[in-house]
């Protein structure tokens, strides 16, 4: 998905109309990922159903003022970056503010700098990392592969999350095992499950799978796996061959 | 497979003569005297299947690598696969001495991408703080328990199992499971306290100080186990900040970091409990922590328990009223066992088609969680234990990730051990408690 895709910006302008309708008609707008009845192809189900759409959903965007502690954050981290030497606008791609969380999605190349100014600057002190999560979003070309970071500041009990994304053909995020050594392990985890390459990293190795096992297991593209289940003359088919209804 | 460097011994039995000579052997040549040696992955101190690839220099360990992945099953991508009702099935299973946390983490995760955090009814936030600290007591009764069996005093292991049955005996009245229990739910838990429960509940409150108080006195002052606890594994504050430890490792540190108080969750604010904590940074620390916690989980129960009495359950629903998320029905007890309850059954197969329908989607399909992320994070016995909930507008997760505590806590344990005697190993895994079906999902 690309950035005209943001919804904040369309309704800004139109307040006065019916944001639902707007959102709504934003959506039916996006192109439609799949078609078909509830994700199931093999069975000759004929509940009528088969003319679902399924599109991909937003990508959110927001704009100032972020609420909460957000746009303090924002601020510090602007004045940090700025020490640093490179600007908020040249690091922070978008911003986040759902859901009463703040997620920052950061440009590669400056993850390091970004994670370094928050856990130093102490206006920030975001000290403790909890770790990586991987996130593979099929339909977003270009930007397949994210690493979501949550960061915990103790000193002033915050929370922020930090998004990184990365090509499928180029899956490479720079290592935030300097900054933050928890990440060591689940650098590997990500590096495991999704193929996500942490560029210096001290040992990037397999940790839960097999040294020798083949593929990223959770990645989108990497089936589930599974046998037909036979009970009393009726069979089941595997779970990811089950319908579905989304 | 690359060739192993060195002469390898399987100590399969009755050749410790060989081996001991072989160490002597290699300790006079110089530059060689550096003995590498497989622990686990099937080791009684272990605390389920982890390897740890100890060199030693004779007693001293010089380095320490965790080896972890044994019981890695694809419970996160199984969730991918489920509805968002259905994952509770699946993640309750991770740690499997803390299924209670391992639930609330999800559903608070779900709810927060729901938006109907505030919409949870009180009675089921009252039964979620209730069966979290019953759990922790459990959890941390193991965790002593296998801690004294390690360290070769099998009374107190006995002792812990015999108090971990006492709540699981209550878990099972509440849920209907031992573990694994799938109880609480996106929305609510599944079902009400059965009757008999609040009178169980203040017999256990009443019973439990003191079967914790006969392990104190085992223990506490026990000069042989001070000896062998205290000073041992040391870990700092600034390491414990940097490996990202949390949970009683992190209060023997010093630092009163609970989430209950700082960031609460499930109402634990309204409820009086004081976060214990030392600072000797070492194993005896991690110990007292884990018994006064107990001690404070007891408090915590006993207010759960007087705010269940003083409700009446047929004002007090236990799963949220919004019939798009809450599960259509009641369970009760029937004459083959545990099922919907009859008044649901005649409601939907004699009155009225629609609630039929609607039941029979909600279960099958599951309701739709708007797209977005969400982390939601609960103090579990072992420290932070989140949940990082991705939808993409369907029906089921389109990423789970768990960030369990045990996982990055195993981190720490080269800092703990290298540079300490191979028998203090023992008692650092056993001080940061690791369940490795959390660790490995």
């Amino acid at each position: 998905m690309t950035s005209e895709n943001r919804p904040g910006q369309a309704g800004e302008e139109q307040a006065g109309e019916d944001r639902a309708a707007l959102a709504g008609r934003e959506r039916l707008s996006q192109p439609v990922l799949r078609t078909g009845m509830f994700g199931t192809h093999t069975s000759g189900d004929t509940s009528g159903y088969g003319r679902m759409r399924v599109r991909p959903p937003l990508a959110p965007a927001s704009e100032r003022p972020y609420g909460s502690y957000f746009d303090e954050v924002a601020d510090s981290l602007a004045a940090g970056l700025e020490q640093a030497g490179s600007g908020f606008d040249e690091a922070i791609e978008r911003v986040v503010a759902d859901r009463g969380e703040l997620t920052l999605h950061v440009r590669r190349e400056h993850l390091v700098a970004v994670a370094r100014v928050l856990r130093d600057e102490p206006s920030l002190a975001f000290e403790l990392c909890l770790g990586v999560s991987g996130v593979h979003y099929l339909w977003e070309t270009g930007r397949e592969l994210r690493a979501v970071y949550p960061l915990l500041s103790i000193a002033r009990n915050r929370r922020v999350r930090l998004e990184v994304s990365a090509p499928d053909a180029d899956p490479r995020i720079p290592s935030l095992v300097d900054v933050y050594p928890t990440c060591d392990w689940h650098e590997r985890e990500t590096w495991d499950f999704f193929g996500i390459v942490f560029e210096g990293h001290p040992a990037l190795t397999r940790i839960e799978m097999p040294d020798d096992w083949k593929g990223h297991p959770q990645r989108k593209d990497y089936p589930l796996g599974g046998i037909p289940v036979e009970y009393r003359g009726a069979t089941v088919p595997p779970p990811d061959e089950r319908r579905a209804y989304s | 497979m690359t060739e192993t460097e060195g002469r390898v011994y399987h100590v399969t039995g009755q050749d410790w003569d060989e081996i001991v000579a072989a160490a002597d052997e290699a300790g006079d040549q110089p530059g060689n005297d550096r003995l590498v040696v497989n622990m686990g992955p099937q080791h009684p101190s272990t605390h389920g299947v982890l390897r740890l690839i100890l060199t030693l220099d004779g007693e001293t360990v010089t380095e320490l690598r965790p080896v972890i992945g044994y019981l890695h099953t694809g419970i996160e991508k199984n969730m991918e696969f489920r509805t968002w009702t259905q994952g509770v099935t699946f993640c309750t299973r991770m740690d499997y001495l803390s299924p209670i946390f391992n639930e609330t983490a999800f559903c608070l995760a779900t709810e927060r991408l729901l938006g109907i955090e505030e919409a949870i009814p009180e009675r089921a936030n009252i039964l979620r703080v209730l069966l979290m600290e019953l759990n922790r007591i459990s959890s941390h009764m193991m965790a002593i328990g296998t801690f004294g069996m390690e360290l070769g005093a099998t009374t107190v292991f006995l002792y812990g199992l015999r108090e971990r049955e006492k709540v699981l005996d209550l878990l099972e009245l509440i849920t209907g499971l031992r573990m694994n229990h799938g109880y609480i739910r996106p929305g609510g838990v599944s079902q009400d306290v059965p009757p008999g429960a609040i009178e169980r509940l203040r017999e256990f409150i009443a019973v439990m100080p003191g079967l914790i108080g006969e392990i104190r006195a085992l223990f506490d002052a026990s000069p042989f186990f001070k000896s062998r606890a205290e000073g041992v594994a040391y870990l700092d504050l600034t390491g414990c900040m940097a490996l990202g430890v949390t949970g009683p490792v992190l209060r023997t540190a010093g630092l009163p970091w609970d989430l209950r108080k700082s960031q609460p969750y499930c109402g634990y604010e309204s409820y009086e409990f004081a976060v214990p904590t030392r600072d000797t940074c070492d194993v005896y620390g991690r110990y007292a922590i884990r018994m006064d916690e107990m001690e404070e989980s007891l408090k915590i129960i006993e207010q759960c328990v007087d705010r269940l009495a003083g409700q009446r359950p047929a004002d007090d629903p236990v799963m949220i009223r919004d019939a798009k998320i809450g599960w259509p029905a009641q369970l009760a007890l029937g004459p083959d066992g545990l099922g919907n309850s009859p008044r649901h059954i005649a409601h939907i197969m004699g009155q009225s088609m629609e609630a039929l329908i609607h039941h029979f989607k909600l279960v099958t399909e599951g309701f739709r969680v708007p797209a977005g992320q969400a982390y939601a994070a609960v103090e579990s016995p072992r420290g932070e234990l989140g949940c990082h909930a991705v939808s993409d507008g369907g029906t089921r997760p389109y990423r789970v990730h768990f960030r369990d505590p045990s996982f990055t806590n195993l981190q720490a344990l080269p800092a703990m051990c290298e540079g300490g005697m191979v028998a203090d190993v023992i008692a650092a895994v056993a001080s940061v408690d690791p369940v490795l079906g959390g660790v490995d999902r």
